[in-house]
């Protein structure tokens, strides 16, 4: 059956801001959606508040709206663009409550507008647990025993009749937000209370608990004549009881006899089936008794999901374009199966490697949070790693996961080695409480004599993972071993069977006490070298079209290798806080950049949820860890024109040096420069060559250092490690004693490296920059003026483009610097500066001569892509040529704006800092200020309110500022609630004001204001010294209830703009198009295929 | 106690992996088949439709629930010799009842571990090839030379080999997992004769299930035999090799066919099915084994995802008397058929899975009503 030609365009939802749960899977599902249904000739519409996703590119899709996903920002697009149909199941559940909302409120039906995919009743079914329950229940399929409470009192019923310990899991929330498990009663009344709250209908599921059972995912599609398949099936290494987002998981399911596995198989179908899910994909969990067999039911995902990423990447089978096709009419059968070509997507891939996925956490950014594993997700990023057996694939995985481990031990960290092995107690008690640690534990376990039958019994964890495991570390003695007799016991046999089981030099240089590159250099001479094996969907089966590799050590290498000019783009691996969708977005640009400069792109990342490693992004793709023995190994192989490192981050940064000194091609801004901006000395004499200044600062090698330089400057002084990103373990301190406790965090976050102590600029301004460079002339993207004062960092700090209230000759005098810094450091590519301005001083705080987190921002305020046109500049190209010469200075105003997962975390300060906290950002724009940080703010979740009463409470220094902001929301009409010293201080002022008691002074008192849903918006400035206990609970139970914070007196006052603009006259919404006054570029024609050798 | 140490598999262009033995010690030869299920290794190594061939896993990690009783396709295996990257020797499974190494070396299959099994994917792609595993002779050149000298499979009735010596009733239904549903008899029964030439015991328990009452025959069973059993319906098995060397079966299969009794086909016995009616048999470039294998039923455009496990297909593209029903939705080779006047039909691939896919089972109820429609 052909596409269907009675409707003519096609309206898609993104995902929003990047949460905890919500990643840039979704931005990988939509543009692959985006593109697919340009294809076939729809008018593709997209709404997406988050400008840092390639989806919102304006060649991605013909109208985009960068507007708040909220149903009434939403209906106003409805309105405008009249859209024929709705495709709700590639933008997360943020993309499918809106529309849910949407059908709802009888918006769709008003507009005419038609749900293709998933209709509504399925999409009820699916996610409401009641319905789906009973539907489970009809087909005969297993669900554990369970009851559903609207209340706190039929919750406790429900409990009555289950018993302890249940699982509490709220209807319609992300990531399992506000779920968990209940071991005792009060467990349960606060968990139940919670996911009461946060539920979007006060669902709750109060549910048998089945921790410790096997957990297994299938990745289902079906089309609309009801062909219906199993793209994947992945096996928890981690049992129930651990949200599969924090679990290790594994591809294929790898401990189900055949039968089993029908029998799930069987069961997926008959899901999808009577759930009604149309056509696309789903993604079903079960959960399977270990000692019986007996096949639990656990919950569908009616759309496309953070595991349809993880399978189309580990089996190659693009979910969410084939999705996206067959919503459009097509069936399974009609459509080609994009890596072979000549055979069909109507059909099971098959594999012929292992798969594993190790999710990456941020608790050391959130001190004080639970770190305990639950079915609420935690975790921020994942890295996936390739390999032909399972030991192989952990240890890449592990590597790749960027948080100082070479692998399964024997490296830095490995307190085995280090003799100072954990006592048993503690190993149990880690094995016992599922955590971010556990698989090293494992490893110490088994270290202590624990054997895997005790291992299994204190973790559930299935033997048939624990088994490899012991064996490594079996093999581990006889490295160990071998490693005692120094060159003689470095053998070619011993060296090629470790790199099979996963080992990286690294950890062998460890065990030989060598350096990494002379256990390559042995490795080499005994000619042990990867080979590459591609991702083809059917095992070999198949001649494959699309490069898609991996490397393992066998025999037979079968990447081909091209003699055209190509260039190598390390992207930024896991994301984590402080790097994410931003550096993948600029990764893409420079694999589209080659693209049209016929230039071949080789891709090399390790993160599966990325645009970048789409298997058509870029011309080669392989999927491995970013680490300078795996990247070596590509640019050894493909010997490329040059490698760009300054996209992805701090990740391929971090390499420049390793991949310089061994003769690997770096282009753009050499690593000298890079260096040079990077070391405190150098970067010293840079500025005063340039007559530039920056806060006075000194740079230490040691504790004793540190102190005599923040003596000497007086403090406040900014602490913080050098080589890290997202000023991570970054602390303004105000005395010795936080001195102390930071100089520790520093030397935790980057040991061995120099530490920075700054003078802290208290109330400045501060300006990000970001410019673009071809080492002729420099031209500046967009100056950001923030809104916070400088202190806080930059990810977390809202801006705005063009500056709001910086002078002429300030902006005048940031743009003659940017450009000297720019020539002086000879960057090639793009740099972003960090400026704080106070009074009329302009400091430089950071020059970082790469691709910076704002970008995509930037890119998009003033429609001009800078990652693409860097990209091509690094090849040789000059901006003259590119035809970027000149600062354009946008008359929209663009607010970019942080989101937080402090929810995530409860009882954790949302105060901010210099150390970054923002998981994501979204961007609103309008004509003015007011308008687009009110927009900016709904799209961040944060609900600004256009009436009702706002509490202030204020540190003293604060006091006399605030009483223009109370001023402006008295005149708006709101009712101000203040604590004693911000009460008197504003009653002196003459503002009205009604007084509350502090925590300490009594009930009721300011918690059972914001509990019982009084208090519509909190200001409350922290103070600076010693953010005190009782505002870190008003502000942290605020967030727990949804009710905005805000903690800056400038974002106070950005706030009451935005109301006031809101109270003045509604907001329009109007497509990015329309801002840049562009419209889309018809699709690029088909590239050749390269086959495969 | 099975093998650990060196083993050896030359193929006959002269490739040679050197492994470790991981089943029975020995010498084996046979035509190289790469399978891609990724589950139901023991139920592969236990189909009679393997003898004379050298299974080759392409997925990498084997062995991982080990073996239990209830798995077993037929009385023991048959596979010449078994080929994995990565063998498991400690299973993990509520069902195992031994390793897969250990039954392996119960049941005499030599077997090797530790080489890239892709790599010969690759080869066996590209054309067919024979192959020599050996634990005991670790001589290239000798294994090369002995592998050269066999003999091929062309032309030889392995399904004779393989069948029953006598027949016997059989009467279980589908294997239950905990949580599954009793199988229940109920309705109306008919007697089915199922001709053995290497049957897989799930089509007799699909068979059961359907409600057929069934008496297993050896390969050789004559025409009165048959009808003795007073059969409502012949089913025609699966089994090993060359379709055009079963000849004996051929003038069989007519007979009982014109007495129009209905007939149901599967795998060999579809190919049967093509010789009987003027159609042939060809080999195939490598033949389809694995649980992913995509067909199109041509009256409804709807596609089953199929297991499947030949090396010959039919060829009836000019046949007046056989209509195709089933193509395969990659390489378009005929997956069914029916005859236009006779009530006989035929699939090329496995509607009773185990392993694979189970969405065909519903083929034994069409045969059902086929016997139905003709009472």
């Amino acid at each position: 059956m052909p596409k269907r030609t009675d409707i003519s365009s096609i309206l898609i939802i993104g995902s929003g801001p990047i949460v905890i749960g919500q990643a840039c899977e979704f931005d990988y599902s939509g543009t692959q959606a985006c593109k697919a249904l340009r294809e076939e000739g729809y008018r593709v519409l997209l709404v997406n508040s988050n400008p840092a996703t390639i989806m919102t590119d304006t060649d991605t899709a013909d109208r985009i709206y960068v507007e708040p996903i909220t149903p009434e920002a939403v209906e106003k697009i409805l309105a405008k663009e009249k859209p024929d149909a709705l495709l709700p199941t590639l933008g997360g559940q943020t993309g499918l409550n809106t529309a849910v909302k949407l059908y709802e409120s009888g918006a769709l039906e008003r507009h005419g507008v038609e749900m293709i995919g998933a209709k509504y009743e399925a999409i009820r079914k699916g996610e409401d647990r009641d319905l789906f329950r009973a539907a489970m229940l009809r087909i005969g399929l297993d669900v554990p025993k369970s009851g559903i409470a609207h209340s706190i009192e039929e919750a406790r019923a429900v409990l009555a009749e289950i018993g302890l310990p249940c699982v509490i899991r709220p209807a319609y929330t992300l990531g399992g937000a506000g779920g968990g498990i209940a071991y005792n009663v009060e467990e349960f009344e606060a968990i139940a209370e919670r996911g009461l709250s946060l539920s979007m209908k006060s669902e709750i599921l109060v549910e048998q608990s089945i921790a410790g059972w096997k957990e297994f995912e299938m990745e289902v599609m079906r089309d609309k004549k009801d062909n219906a398949l199993i793209v994947c099936s992945i096996e928890n290494f981690d049992p129930m009881g651990v949200h599969t987002g924090d679990s290790i998981t594994v591809a294929p399911a790898q401990t189900l006899t055949d039968r089993e596995y029908q029998r799930m198989r069987d069961a997926s179908l008959a899901i999808i089936r009577e759930i009604g899910v149309e056509t696309g994909g789903s993604n079903i969990q079960f959960a399977i008794d270990p000692r019986t067999g007996r096949m639990v039911i656990i919950e569908m995902n009616p759309r496309v999901s953070r595991s349809s990423a993880l399978a189309s990447k580990a089996t190659g089978y693009p979910i969410a374009r084939i999705a996206a096709k067959l919503a459009c009419g097509y069936t399974l059968d009609e459509l080609p199966n994009d890596i072979t070509k000549d055979t069909k997507a109507s059909f099971e891939p098959t594999i012929d490697y292992c798969v594993v996925k190790i999710p990456r956490f941020a608790f050391e950014k959130f001190p004080g949070s639970d770190t305990t594993l639950t079915t609420q997700m935690k975790s921020v990023g994942e890295v996936m790693a390739i390999g032909r057996t399972f030991p192989e694939a952990f240890q890449k995985a592990l590597r790749g996961l960027e948080v100082g481990r070479s692998g399964l031990g024997l490296d830095r960290k490995d307190q085995y080695l280090a003799g100072d092995l954990p006592a048993r107690d503690q190993i149990l008690a880690k094995l016992r409480t599922p955590n971010s640690e556990r698989v090293h534990y494992l490893r110490y376990a088994l270290r202590s004599g624990m054997t895997v039958q005790e291992i299994a019994d204190a973790t559930k964890i299935d033997p048939w993972f624990l088994r490899p495991l012991a064996e490594l570390v079996e093999f581990e003695d006889r490295l160990i071993a071998a490693g005692k007799r120094g060159d003689d016991g470095l053998v070619a046999d011993l060296l090629r069977d470790a790199k099979r089981r996963g080992y990286s030099d690294r950890q062998i240089a460890t065990v030989f006490s060598k350096t990494e590159h002379e256990v390559r250099e042995a490795r080499k001479r005994f000619g042990i070298e990867p080979a590459y094996k591609l991702v083809d969907t059917c095992a070999a089966e198949f001649h494959a079209k699309t490069p898609y590799y991996y490397s393992t050590y066998e025999p037979q290498d079968e990447a081909r290798v091209s003699d055209r000019k190509k260039i190598v783009i390390l992207g930024g691996g896991p994301n984590r806080i402080g790097q994410g969708i931003e550096f993948d977005y600029c990764c893409v640009h420079a694999a589209f950049a080659m693209r049209e400069l016929g230039i071949e792109s080789i891709m090399v990342n390790s993160n599966p949820e990325t645009v970048s490693t789409d298997f058509d992004t870029s011309d080669l793709l392989f999927f491995e860890p970013l680490t300078g023995e795996d990247v070596l190994n590509i640019i050894e192989r493909e010997k490329p024109a040059g490698v760009i490192v300054q996209f992805g981050g701090q990740t391929p940064l971090n390499l420049a040096r390793q991949l310089h000194d061994a003769g690997a091609p770096l282009i753009g801004t050499s690593v000298e420069s890079i260096e040079r901006a990077e070391d405190r000395d150098l970067f010293a004499k840079l500025l005063k060559k340039l007559k530039l200044q920056c806060p006075a600062n000194g740079i230490a090698l040691s504790k004793a250092e540190a102190r005599r330089i923040a003596k000497r400057l007086g403090f406040p002084v900014l602490v913080r490690p050098s080589f890290v990103l997202g000023g991570r373990a970054m602390r303004i301190v105000y005395d010795d004693q936080q001195l102390d406790a930071s100089l520790e965090d520093a030397i935790e976050a980057a040991p061995d490296k120099p530490i920075l102590v700054d003078k802290f600029l208290e109330d400045a301004i501060e300006v990000d920059v970001d410019c673009i460079s071809d080492g002729k002339m420099s031209v500046i993207g967009g100056i950001m003026e923030h809104i916070e004062e400088a202190g806080i960092h930059s990810g977390d700090s809202t801006c705005a483009i063009p500056p709001y209230s910086l002078g002429r000759a300030i902006c005048d005098q940031i743009r003659a610097a940017t450009h000297a810094l720019a020539k002086e450091l000879s960057v090639i590519g793009l740099m972003n500066v960090q400026y704080a301005v106070k009074g009329d001083q302009l400091y430089v705080l950071e020059v970082n001569p790469r691709a910076s987190r704002t970008v995509p921002y930037v890119s998009k305020a003033i429609g001009v892509p800078l990652a693409k046109l860097a990209a091509k500049v690094m090849v040789g190209k000059s901006l003259k040529e590119l035809g970027f010469t000149q600062e354009i200075v946008p008359k929209h105003v663009s607010v970019k704006m942080p989101v937080f997962p402090f929810v995530k975390f409860p009882g954790v300060d949302t105060i901010l800092g210099p150390e970054m906290k923002s998981t994501g950002e979204v961007m609103g724009i309008d004509k003015e200020f007011g308008l687009a940080f009110a927009k900016a703010a709904m799209g961040a979740g944060m609900q600004l309110p256009r009436h009702g009463r706002v509490f202030l409470s204020v540190k003293d220094a604060d006091k006399r500022n605030i009483l223009p902001v109370a001023r402006n929301l008295v005149d708006l009409g709101f009712q101000i609630v203040a604590t004693d010293g911000t009460y008197q201080a504003l009653r002196a002022a003459g503002i009205d004001a009604e007084r509350v008691n502090k925590v300490q002074e009594g009930r009721p008192n300011i918690l059972d204001l914001l509990a019982n849903r009084d208090i519509q918006l909190v200001i409350n400035t922290p103070h600076g010294r010693n953010p005190r206990a009782d505002d870190a609970r008003i502000r942290s139970r605020a967030v727990q209830l949804g009710v905005p914070v805000i903690t800056t007196l400038s974002g106070a006052q950005a706030a009451v703009n935005g109301i006031g603009a809101l109270k003045r006259r509604d907001y329009d919404v109007t497509a990015l198009h329309d801002w840049l006054g562009v419209t889309v570029k018809p699709l690029p024609p088909k590239l050749p295929v390269h086959e495969s050798r | 106690m099975p093998e650990s140490g060196p083993a050896l598999l030359v193929l006959e262009d002269g490739q040679v992996f050197r492994g470790r033995a991981c089943g029975a010690a020995g010498e084996r030869i046979g035509e190289l088949v790469f399978n891609t299920a990724m589950t139901g290794y023991q139920e592969i190594l236990t189909d009679p439709s393997y003898r004379g061939q050298v299974v080759v896993m392409t997925y990498p990690l084997i062995g991982n629930y080990g073996t239990n009783p209830a798995d077993e396709e037929s009385r023991g295996t048959f596979t010449e010799a078994f080929v994995v990257r990565e063998m498991c020797w400690q299973p993990s499974s509520h069902r195992s009842t031994e390793s897969l190494p250990e039954y392996l070396a119960r049941n005499g299959v030599v077997a090797i571990e530790g080489i890239d099994t892709r790599q010969i994917t690759r080869r066996v792609r590209d054309g067919l090839v024979r192959g020599i595993v050996s634990t005991v002779d670790l001589d290239e050149r000798s294994l090369l030379e002995k592998v050269r000298r066999s003999p091929g499979l062309d032309g030889i009735d392995l399904a004779s080999t393989v069948t029953c010596d006598k027949s016997y009733e059989w009467s279980e239904g589908y294997v239950r997992l905990t949580g599954d549903a009793p199988f229940e008899r109920r309705g109306k029964r008919y007697r089915v004769a199922a001709i053995d030439f290497g049957v897989k015991r799930n089509i007799l328990r699909g068979l059961v299930e359907t409600g057929f009452d069934v008496t297993v025959l050896p390969a050789k069973a004559s025409v009165a035999e048959i009808l003795a059993t007073r059969p409502d319906g012949l089913f025609l098995s699966n089994g090993p090799g060359d379709p055009a060397a079963v000849k004996h079966a051929f003038p069989t299969v007519r007979a009982i066919a014109e007495k129009r009794i209905p007939i149901f086909g599967i795998c060999l016995g579809h190919q049967i099915l093509g010789h009987v009616f003027n159609a042939t048999t060809r080999k195939m470039p490598f033949g389809h084994h694995g649980a992913n294998h995509p067909v199109q039923d041509l009256t409804t455009g709807k596609v089953e995802i199929t297991s499947q496990n030949h090396s010959y297909e039919v060829v009836a593209d000019r046949v007046a008397e056989l209509e195709v029903t089933h193509r395969n939705l990659n390489d378009g080779s005929i997956e069914g058929m029916r005859h236009r006047e006779l009530p006989v039909f035929s699939v090329q691939y496995h509607p009773e899975a185990s392993p694979g896919p189970r969405e065909a089972q519903y083929l034994f109820g069409r045969f059902r009503e086929l016997v139905e429609s003709v009472r």
